[in-house]
């Protein structure tokens, strides 16, 4: 199912990624030749944008990495940090690069959107890097960067917003629960032995899960203090 | 993917290859005074590995190698190693080198599986110098270049970041997806299953920089601890003991990558199990590749950096049997799957004819004096391919 592009080999696939936004559902693919995006039937390609290696030295891998949604935009992160925010419209074929995002210095490896809570000032989207810092935007026909949280010399392979909590992996086995307005540390977990490889998070249930090259999965529930309204989990046996 | 990986995978099969090759040649042996005119002696073998280590650092063909480029394919890298093993009086046949190239793949398969850090890698790199340096310790010269390429690999890689040896991790998983054959010394070590998957340990020391799992900490908006949580993780680390050291010179700490083969320990590899996962895997492509024209290119470029030492008179050459029995071999030859062979790189290139020349010199330059019982070889074939142009 879907469409395979002579020549684009198997191992040059990033990454998949279903968009649902308001009113259509967009497939978008990354790989080291650029960002497709098809309809939802996976066989009308709406949209291709080469990837701009002009910057690159010889020895740079140039790549598209990290992909979400949110609003009526689609945002992908790419090898030299900066992450493309494309303007969808309700149909056809007409997509615009609206805003590049200067933020990141190092390749983007994850990103990850929540939709707005209905009040203002608050973040809807997280950027990851290589380095492993992380930004907190909000959303709109202009981007605005809310706050920095800085790496600490490992990769942030994956992450999750999930009201107005960031959950972080790292590339140490760590996982980490941020607030997303302060961008202040409430929970810190020696969660696996390896590199997480990926979070997913149930949104109704509130809990996480977090896999890891030590061949582990663990599955976490988020809530907040009654008293103090503070971030808190617990682990799931 | 990354671009910075073909020397760490050279470099680290290479040193895989030179421990089959010695512990082969050590069981082999025979006191020189005893020896026939076709056995193995302990001149014999130092010799073989002197002149193959000399070939692999040479200082051409490592500036080659350490330029910026993608990976080429398992067959096209195994057509070096061919040369490089022929690169002396040693001869292998075709089951001999199919089976040293498998296990030469699968132990660095696994080495690449079981490293704590990304960044390990590069440890493990230098255990293999390491012990290469042992086998040529009577040559300076050698020793000499071996140190340079040490030097430009801690100029290379000393600086990269732990994303970045991800991605060189990633580039090298990738090479080696789906092989799964069966080696009969991880099989008995129970590190490989009978499917021919690794078995990764959920035990024993945590990386360097990680914190063993089972414990959760809380923090209030002023970054002070307000709660701890203890929980069981299912496995059973313990703290890091001390960082590998990078240097010229020290305990690398890590195990993997140094010899794991001694005298007495032959190692099998076995085939026909492994031909029970053939319906599942993804059937190599046998439209004309694209990257074949880059491919050979690569070659050419590898080879003609490779200084092949002409013998200086008719001396006999010595055939080296990865088997037990010279019948194991044959039967091994005739037993081998389709798919599981090697076949030498079917490419469809362009009319080039300055090209086809300049290769067919290079090639030309490769041949090696040859035993009359040896009909071809596989320059030969490589060349005639080259008139077909």
């Amino acid at each position: 199912m879907g469409p395979c592009e002579p020549g684009v080999r198997r191992a040059d696939l990033g990454a998949v990624h279903w968009c649902v936004l308001p009113f259509r559902v967009l497939l978008v693919l990354t790989s080291h030749r650029g960002i497709q995006m098809y309809e939802s039937n996976g066989n009308t390609m709406v949209y291709w944008h080469a990837l701009d290696s002009g910057d690159a030295s010889p020895v740079q891998a140039v790549f598209a990495r990290g992909i979400a949604a949110s609003g009526h935009f689609i945002s992908v992160g790419t090898w030299s940090g900066r992450v493309l925010v494309f303007d969808i419209p309700v149909k056809g074929p007409n997509i615009v690069l609206s805003e590049e995002l200067a933020g990141h210095q190092t390749p983007i490896t994850d990103i990850a959107t929540e939709p707005a809570q209905g009040q203002d000032c608050v973040a809807d989207m997280v950027t990851a890097d290589d380095s492993g810092l992380l930004c907190v935007w909000r959303s709109g026909p202009e981007f605005t960067l809310l706050t920095r949280i800085p790496g600490f010399g490992v990769p942030c392979p994956s992450v999750k917003l999930w009201q107005g909590i960031i959950a972080a992996g790292y590339g140490n086995g760590q996982v980490h629960l941020y607030e997303a307005t302060t961008g202040n540390l409430h929970v810190q977990i020696n969660a696996h032995a390896r590199a997480i490889c990926a979070l997913d998070l149930a949104p109704e249930v509130g809990k996480l899960l977090s896999a890891g090259e030590d061949t582990f999965v663990h599955i976490w529930k988020l809530s907040r203090s009654p008293e103090s309204g503070y971030i808190e989990v617990s682990p799931l046996p | 993917m990354s671009v910075r990986t073909l020397p760490l995978l050279f470099l680290n099969l290479g040193g895989e290859m030179l421990y089959i090759l010695d512990q082969r040649l050590r069981a082999q042996n025979i006191p020189g005074d005893k020896a026939r005119k076709d056995e193995w002696t302990e001149v014999d073998r130092k010799r073989v590995l002197n002149d193959i280590i000399s070939t692999m650092f040479n200082r051409k063909f490592m500036e080659e190698l350490f330029k910026p480029q993608e990976l080429y394919s398992k067959k096209a890298l195994r057509t070096v190693y061919e040369r490089l093993a022929h690169a002396s009086i040693m001869k292998l046949n075709q089951a001999s080198m199919d089976k040293l190239y498998d296990l030469m793949t699968m132990a660095f398969k696994y080495q690449v599986l079981l490293c704590p850090r990304p960044k390990d890698v590069l440890l493990v790199t230098f255990n293999h110098l390491d012990t290469i340096k042992g086998f040529i310790q009577d040559s300076p010269t050698i020793l000499q270049q071996v140190d340079e390429t040490f030097r430009q690999l801690t100029e290379i890689y000393g600086g990269l970041s732990a994303g970045e040896f991800q991605l060189i991790r990633q580039t090298l998983l990738i090479f080696f997806q789906d092989l799964h054959i069966r080696v009969s010394m991880f099989l008995k070590d129970k590190v490989q299953n009978n499917n021919g998957h690794f078995v990764l340990p959920v035990s024993g020391p945590v990386p360097w920089g990680t914190e063993v799992p089972g414990l959760i900490r809380m923090f209030n908006n002023k970054g002070e601890e307000v709660k701890r949580i203890e929980f069981k993780h299912g496995g059973n680390y313990v703290p890091a003991p001390k960082e590998g050291s990078f240097e010229l010179y020290g305990d690398r700490v890590l195990k993997l990558g140094t010899n794991m083969y001694s005298v007495n320990r032959p190692v099998e590899t076995r085939m026909s199990g492994s031909s029970k996962n053939l319906a599942s895997r993804t059937q190599e492509s046998i439209a004309p590749n694209p990257l074949a024209k880059e491919e050979l290119n690569f070659l050419a470029r590898l080879m003609g950096g490779m200084e092949i030492k002409k013998p200086s008179g008719p001396e006999p050459g010595f055939r080296l049997n990865l088997f037990t029995t010279d019948e194991e071999e044959e039967q091994a030859a005739l037993t081998r799957s389709e798919e599981l062979s090697y076949e030498v790189i079917n490419i469809q290139a362009t009319q080039d004819q300055q090209r086809s020349k300049e290769l067919a010199q290079i090639m030309g330059e490769f041949e090696i004096m040859e035993q009359p019982r040896l009909s071809t070889s596989k320059g030969d074939d490589l060349l005639a391919m080259m008139d077909e142009l």
